[in-house]
This record gives C-alpha cells, structure tokens and sequence, in this order.
C-alpha cells in the first residue's frame, strides 16, 4: 500500500460479506463524501469516487463491473464511461477521472481510509 | 449564374441534381426543378413495398437542397419556348432559361380498347395510382392485370398480396417476352400459376365492357372468350412524354422519345433529355441504369467535361415472391453465331440458360427463372471470357464456388450505377470495411440491390470479415451465443466466458448474455450471479434519471385502468412526491424515486394488484389500443381485449432491444399499431399484423406479414416472429433493421414464419409457451426475498439515509430535478443509439 503523508482514519463501510463480487455498494463519509466499493472476481478491493464526473450523479456503485485489456474497470450506468478501477482514469478521456480511495478487509469488515488516496 | 430548369423531378432528374450538387463547386448553375407530382423524387423502382406498408416518406429519394437549387412540385410545365428560351408552366408562371433539361420520364401507355377508361381501370406507375388501385382492391375479389411483361407481373403480385384474386392476360405466346425466351416463360409461367395468379397467354384484349354499376366489369378476349373482373390494370408498355419537346418541334426518334446524342443533347443544343423521355441510337430504355448514366453524363458536360453517353446495360432481375426471373445481355441470343447453353430442370423449378459467343469462350448473356442467385456474379462477366465451364456455372452448386478473384477489374459489379470491380477495390483500400461503407463511397448497391452478394464476397475475399464479435470479451456474435448457450445447456455467465470467451466481461456483453440466459428460461433476473450482469435499470428494476433517482412504471395492460388503480397511484406518488405523467404507451411514469425507496413503493403497488411495467428491459414495453368495438362507432374488433391479451402473453420477455405494440380496431388506426414492432389492425374479418415499425431517431412504419388472421392463429405468428427476433437479432438491433438485414427481408420473414420454411415453427412456438408459462412478477419476486431486497439501501453504512446529492425544484406544482452543480451531462459521442 502507498504511503500516504497525513495519518489515515480508517471508518467501516459494511460487514465484509455484505459485499458481493462485481456488485457495487456506496458508502457515505462523515463529509458527505460518497465511495462507491467492489470486489472483483480474483477477491481484490476497489473504493473509487461515487459521483460521476462527467453528470454529477451519484451512480458509479451501480455500474458494472468488468475488464477492458486486464485492467479492472467499472462503466458509469449514467452515460456509459469507462473508468479503471485501478487508477480511476476515465479510459477513453484522460482529462477525467475518480479518486481512488485506501480500501481493507479488517477484521470481518471492510473499511475505507478517509482520505482519498489521490488522484492518478 | 448561369440558369438551368429541369423539368420533371423523376429519378432521373433528381440523379441529375445529385450529381450536379456534387459537382458544382464554382457555382456555375443555378438551378430550377419543375416536377408535376405532388411530391419530390422518390424510388419508383421501389414503389410496390409502398402496398406492403413502406411509408412515401420512405421511399423518398431525399431533398437536394443548396443556396441555388429551387424545386417546384405540383407544377406542369405546358409549353417550351424556343426563341425567347423560357418555359410556361400550368399556373402561368414563366421562367427563363440557358439550358433546359427534359427528364419527363414515360407515361403508361393504355390502349385505345373500347372501355379503357371505365372506373376501376387503373395504371401502376405513382403514388397516387398506388393509392386509387389499394383503395379499388380493398372491394374487389378480382382483377385482372393486361400485360405480363415484368411490370404487369409486379402489378399482378402487388393486387395478389392484397388479396384480389389475380388473372395476367399477355398478348404475345410467354410472359415476359422482352426479357426471357420461350422456355424460361414455360417455367415462369407455372412458378406464377403455382402462386395463385391465372395466366392468359397469346391474348389479346378487345374490349371492357362496364357493369350495372358502371365500372368495369367484363373483359372480351379475341379469341370470343372473356373474363369478369372487378378492376383492370393496364401494364402493356410506356410511351415516353415526350409531348413538350413535339410541340416545340425538337427532333423525335421514330416511335418518339426525344432524340439526343452521346453528349444528352437534344436537335436544339441548349435542349437536353435523359431518362425514359429520350431516344438515344435507336433505343429508349424503360430502366434505371441507363437514366443514370445518362444523367451523370449530362452533368458532367454541364460542369465542363468530356463524358459520353454510349448506350446501357438492360439486365434486369425481378423477384415475385420467391420466383426469380432475370435477363441479361443479349438473353434473345441475337449476336450472330451465338451459342446457347442451357439447364432446364423442370422439377426442381430452374431454367438456367447462357449466351456464348461463336467460340463459346465469351459469356454474351443469359436468362435464370426459379434461382438467379448465380445473377450477381455472371452479370459481370457479360462480354469477358467465361471462367470456366459453363454447365458448372449454372448448375446449382455453380455460382457459389465462383469468386469475384474471376472478374476483371473493368467488370461492371453495379450495372444500375456504373461502379466497376476496380471502383469497389479502391473503395476497399481507401479503408471501406463493410458494404455499408461501399455502399456510401461508390453507391454499388443503392439502387436495385442485386449487387449486394457480390459487395460482400468482394470485401470477404480482400480478407476483410465483418466483425460480429459481440466486444473484446467474444469473438461471437448475439445470434452465434444464442446458439452455444442453447446447445450447451450452459446457464450461467462465468461458465459461457470461460468456456467460448476471455477476461472477465463489459458493460456490453453483460447485460447482452443476462437477456440470453433470460429469455432461454433462468429464473429471475436478479438471482445469483445474473445480478451483476444487469445495467443499472435491470438491477433495480426501475429506470435510471439523470439526477440518480428512479422512475416507477407498472404495467397498464392495453392502457385498461380501473378508477381504484388509478387511484392508487396517485396516492403513491402524492404519498412519495413523486413526479407523474402519461407516457406514450398508455401507463403512467412516476420520476424521483431513490433507490432506497423503491421498495416501499413497489409494496404498495403489488398489494393493489400492479406488477411490473418492464419499462427498464430490453422486454415487451406495451400493446397500445384503441377502444375499439367496446365504444368506437367505427370500431369493427375488440382492441382492447387483444391488446390485453398480448400484453399479458408477452410481459418480462426479454429481447435484444426494446419491443412495442399495438392494437387498432378499424383501419382509422388510432392505437398508431404501424409505428411499432408489431403491430395488429382489426378488419371486418380478422387481423392484420404488421411488424417492423418504430419511432425514434430513424423512424419506420411496419410492413404487412400477413392479412385477415384469425386471433389464434395472429398469436402463432407472433410468437414466431418474436422468438425468431429474440433468437436471430444483433445486441440493440431494432426489428426493423433486423428485418433489413435478413437475405430477402420480408420475404424470408414470412416464408420462416408463415411457410415455416426452416422447419422451426414448432420450436418456436414451444419456446414462447415456455415463457409464457414460466411468468412470474419480478417486483412481487423481489419484495419476498430478503436477500434482493437488502440492494436496496443508499449506503451500507447509512442504508436508509438519503443520497444528498439527489434534490429537487418546483416546477408546475410537481417535483423535478434541482440543476446539478456540473450542469447538462455530455452526451457520449460513442454512445449506442438504436440501430
Ligand atoms: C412499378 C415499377 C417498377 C419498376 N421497376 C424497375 C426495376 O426493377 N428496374 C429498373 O431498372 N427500372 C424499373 N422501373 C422503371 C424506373 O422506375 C424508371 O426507369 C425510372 O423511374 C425513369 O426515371 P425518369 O426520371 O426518366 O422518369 P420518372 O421517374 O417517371 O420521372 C419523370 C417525372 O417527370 C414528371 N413530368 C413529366 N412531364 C412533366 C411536365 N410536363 N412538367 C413537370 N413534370 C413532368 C413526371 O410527373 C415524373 O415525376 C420500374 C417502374 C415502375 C413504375
């Protein structure tokens, strides 16, 4: 994991179970800020932004989850953009992108660091 | 400026437009089109698919509009004054000219029999005449066609296919005596009688003598004999209009036409005629090829070019429904010393016969009646050495194994527009990767269509493949993985990609596999790994609006509410704040749902008896009605009842796109049942059912499949028809365009679904039993599994709090979105529309 300057607050998104392979769920912040998770298929962990940077929705979480050239990738069910779950970059517009967020499975729950890990 | 006036605005001269419009970069013309139909140019050749339910607007040939270019319809123009260089035309307006074009066309000749023009004699060249013979036929049980040349034969299957009882009278011994000979005309004439149309040959028609109701009623034949009829459709010939051009003493051709040279020039050389008006080196051509080449030369010359007219290729293929018939070449074997070759396979209902040279090793032409499918490639060849033997060529496993690699760069592959084998392959280097693209780049293809096969062997043999793979996940395509999951059983996703694909999937084969499975029978849509695989709108079965919150629509069958249902539904969106409005499919929309609420309101909607809408699938939307016979006083069947019915057969059937329907009661067609997949309109004894229409971005109307069904067998037919679509359709290909791209469209429709054709009927109709048996509400199915009603939370950590990001405004005393802060979404330029 990269090491990140401020001291991380990590905060439970849900029991670990609650969270089923390639079907995303939102998780409120304390600031309003909205995460969407996954789980793909090889057990890997993703917190990306919630909100749609291209509409303003708060829809990224009920996209679907898939792969574009191996890179795990989610579609915004708003207008269909590509983004990859890794890096967060919109694939088919570089200007665009969702933060990525600290994401762990810790003891049975899934939890996400608040501060975003940044943007790629 | 210079000025030119085109008078008629036929196909020829809106080719001239075409091509001038294109070509005209300096301006130099400016250009006024006289047409006397009420309408601009449409495609005539066409103009039968206008009975079968193709709109005029369809058959339009386009405006060709520019600063400089002005089209008068409705218009004649009476008189050409040669001296002072004007036209006149009916309503007094002069207009002068530098050059003028003639593109009058041909009239129908109709000859001076005693009673030719009684009411109910007809001629098959306009829309209006279309439109008075639909009108004549709809109370006529016969008609009787004079003429059996290829137009009386396409007027003799356009009154069949409305139901008319169908008799041809030809004078010479064989039908079709200027395209085929007499042994083909043998078999053509059994291949017609066989389809219900009486044939009369080597008679002449001497007289129509009228009824009591003073419409034409009986026709006398010479041979003393007669035959009684309720209307007549003469299609013996056309005369060319030439009328303005006699008047103005222009030069004739010796049984009229406009005489022009290799340039389109007239006897007057500021006088041009193109099209079926001229006479050209002894010849008027009644075909479109040679209108085109002609025009294109013309404007060439117009813009200062060299080309030249030097006569046209004449082959012509004509399909009766399923009987194909065409001629090319010299058919007649008149080149001296020419030999013929010919296959005459009674049985089987071929004749095949080719026209060599005195050498036999050049190919001169050719007839083939029953299958000419080996017409595309051997018209080509006409004046080029015979690749091989030429028995090999017509027998029928011939034409297939014969490649384009055989054709010589020069071969003509589109003799309607001149577009050569070389054309075609410079297309294909230039990057044209589909017949689409050629079509577009070269207008191969365009016209009459018969060329298509060659343009799709030629762009196979530059080893370009059209790629159907559904997206990186498949190398298939929908209809290929209907298949695979059909014969492996396979039921789920991750077995179908492992197994037949690679990765992991996308937001395109997702959701295209989940209808597979859905509609091959897999439980509900949102059980186990089926759940992923869904779009947004699937998943929670609701519809996605631009702000993140949902609409709610419960199915209205047949637009049928009672006033308690409606009652209910205005207390749940009054109690939800809920946005209402009436859609166009006769049910109401309730917007502003957020997901976490959807199943409060679906509880209340399910306890009172709605189920769901399926207004988020890709799935039968509705079956609009009219009121029909329960209250209409012109109403002639029960609409509602049938649209309920239907609506409640097909609900929840997944499809590769959307499906709507409809139901009208008379023929006054309030239900709009043409603008929808399928579509059914009452008639004093059945049904009529309609498919193929949609509105949209490229809206279509449906065509008739079939006439005066009885309800049971009405449903047989669409169960076929949507379970043939379901099964053969691309991902997102509306029935219309899928109706398009099936070799010979309709035709093949009917003959899968009337004629069972590929012997699938029965499958398919057992298939839809399945469906229909194995319906279960999915909003009811949802509200009693615990396990799918938890996806329904906004957060995991605060499942019941409201997404902040969701408020709304007032506007018109009912809640819509507030404005997001990033203002109008961008529409995706690579976003899939309906194709
Ligand atoms: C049912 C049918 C099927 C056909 N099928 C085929 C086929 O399969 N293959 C094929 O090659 N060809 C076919 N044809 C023939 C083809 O349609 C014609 O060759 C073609 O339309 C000729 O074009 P044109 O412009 O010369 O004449 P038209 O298309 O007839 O246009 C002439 C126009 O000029 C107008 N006009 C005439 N006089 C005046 C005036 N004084 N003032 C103003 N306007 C005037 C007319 O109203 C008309 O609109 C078919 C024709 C019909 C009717």
């Amino acid at each position: 994991m990269t090491t990140l300057t401020p001291p991380l607050t990590w905060i439970d998104a849900c029991p670990a179970h609650h969270l089923e392979t390639a079907l995303g769920l939102a998780t409120l912040l304390p600031d309003l800020h909205q995460v969407a998770l996954f789980r793909t298929h090889d057990d890997h962990l993703y917190a990306v932004d919630n909100l749609d940077p291209h509409t303003g929705a708060a829809v990224i979480c009920r996209g679907i989850v898939g792969d574009h050239a191996g890179e795990p990738t989610i579609t915004s069910p708003m207008l269909k953009h590509v983004f990859s779950l890794r890096s967060g970059h919109d694939l088919d517009d570089h200007h665009t992108h969702l933060s990525t967020w600290p994401v762990r499975h810790h003891h049975g729950m899934i939890q996400i660091g608040t501060t975003p890990q940044g943007t790629p | 400026m210079e000025k030119l006036v085109v008078i008629g605005n036929g196909m020829v001269g809106h080719r001239l437009l075409q091509a001038l419009n294109e070509g005209d970069h300096t301006h130099r013309w400016h250009i006024t089109v006289v047409g006397e139909e009420p309408r601009t140019a449409y495609d005539r050749v066409a103009l039968s698919s206008y009975l079968e339910g193709t709109s005029a607007q369809d058959l339009s040939l386009g405006q060709v509009s520019g600063p400089h270019v002005h089209v008068h319809t409705n218009e004649r123009v009476t008189t050409i004054d040669r001296t002072h260089r004007t036209i006149t035309t009916h309503t007094g307006r002069t207009l002068p000219y530098d050059r003028l074009v003639l593109a009058t066309g041909s009239t129908p000749f109709v000859p001076p029999v005693p009673g030719h023009d009684l009411p109910g004699c007809h001629v098959y060249r306009t829309i209006e005449d279309l439109d008075a013979l639909a009108i004549d036929a709809r109370t006529a049980r016969t008609g009787v066609v004079i003429g059996g040349g290829l137009l009386g034969l396409e007027a003799a299957n356009a009154l069949r296919q409305l139901g008319v009882k169908t008799h041809v009278v030809e004078l010479a011994p064989h039908l079709m005596p200027t395209q085929i000979d007499q042994g083909a005309g043998a078999l053509l004439q059994r291949l017609v009688t066989d389809l219900g149309v009486t044939v009369h040959t080597g008679s002449a028609t001497t007289t129509i003598e009228p009824g009591p109701d003073g419409r034409a009623h009986r026709i006398l034949l010479g041979d003393g004999t007669h035959l009684d009829t309720d209307l007549v459709v003469f299609s013996v010939g056309i005369r060319p209009r030439d009328e303005l051009a006699r008047a103005a003493h222009l030069r004739l051709g010796p049984r009229g036409g406009v005489d022009i040279d290799h340039t389109c020039t007239t006897s007057d050389p500021t006088i041009h005629a193109i099209g079926e008006v001229a006479h050209h080196n002894g010849t008027i051509y009644g075909l479109i090829a040679p209108g085109n080449a002609m025009a294109e030369v013309l404007a060439d010359r117009l813009l200062g070019g060299e080309a030249t007219f030097t006569g046209a290729d004449t082959s012509t293929k004509l399909k009766l429904l399923g009987v194909d018939v065409a001629g090319f070449g010299d058919a007649h074997a008149n080149t001296p010393g020419a030999l013929d070759v010919v296959v005459n396979d009674a049985a089987g209902g071929r004749y095949a016969k080719l026209v060599l040279s005195d050498d036999a090793t050049t190919l001169l032409g050719g007839i083939l009646v029953g299958d000419a499918s080996a017409y595309a490639t051997l018209r080509p060849l006409v004046g080029h050495p015979l690749p091989g033997d030429p028995l090999a060529l017509i027998s029928p496993t011939g034409p297939t194994t014969l490649g384009t690699h055989a054709l010589p760069d020069s071969a003509q592959v589109c003799s309607c527009n001149a577009v050569t084998k070389a054309h075609l392959t410079c297309a294909i280097d230039e990057g044209a990767r589909e017949v689409a693209a050629l079509k577009s780049r070269t207008r191969a293809g365009t016209s009459c269509g018969s060329c298509v096969p060659m343009l799709e062997q030629i762009l196979a043999e530059s080893g370009i493949t059209p790629s159907s793979a559904l997206c990186e996940h498949f190398t298939h395509s929908r209809t290929e993985l209907w298949e695979i999951v059909r014969s492996t059983g396979i039921t789920t996703f991750s077995e179908l990609i492992t197994s037949h694909g690679t990765g992991h999937g996308c937001h395109v084969c997702k959701p295209a596999i989940a209808s597979i499975l859905a509609s091959q029978g897999n439980g509900h849509i949102l059980t186990g790994e089926q759940a992923t695989l869904q779009d947004t709108n699937d998943r929670y079965l609701a519809n996605l609006q631009r702000n993140g919150s949902y609409s709610v629509v419960p199915r209205i069958p047949g637009g049928e509410i009672t006033p308690d249902k409606l009652i209910v539904i205005g207390e749940v969106a009054r109690d939800f704040d809920l946005y209402t409005k009436i859609t166009g499919g006769q049910r109401i929309d309730m917007f502003g749902a957020r997901l976490e609420q959807l199943p409060a309101i679906w509880t209340r909607l399910v306890e009172a008896g709605f189920e769901s809408g399926h207004a988020y699938g890709k799935s039968l939307r509705t079956v609009k009605s009219c009121v029909g016979t329960t209250w209409c006083r012109f109403g002639v069947q029960d609409s509602v009842g049938l649209a309920i019915r239907l609506e409640e057969r097909y609900r929840g059937l997944r499809s590769p796109h959307k499906l709507k329907a409809a139901v009208s009661g008379c023929a006054r067609e309030c239900a709009e049942a043409r603008s929808k997949d399928f579509g059914i309109i009452a008639t004093d004894t059945g049904w009529n059912l309609y498919v193929g229409g949609n509105g949209g971005f490229t809206p279509r109307h449906a065509r008739l499949l079939a006439r005066d069904l009885d309800e049971d067998t009405l449903i047989r037919y669409i169960d076929r028809f949507l379970m043939f679509y379901i099964r053969t359709a691309d991902r997102l290909q509306r029935t219309a365009p899928w109706i398009e791209s099936l070799n010979e469209g309709l035709d093949h429709l009917r003959a899968v679904i009337i004629d069972d054709r590929l012997g699938i009927a029965d499958d398919l109709e057992a298939a839809m039993a399945e469906h229909v048996a194995s319906y279960t509400d999915e909003w009811a199915a949802v509200l009693s599994d615990p396990d799918k009603l938890a996806r329904f939370v906004s957060f995991t950590n605060a499942p019941h709090t409201p997404d902040p990001t969701i408020t709304f405004t007032t506007t018109r005393d009912q809640p819509v979105p507030a404005p997001t802060p990033l203002g109008i979404p961008t529409t995706r330029p690579t976003m899939e529309t309906t194709r």
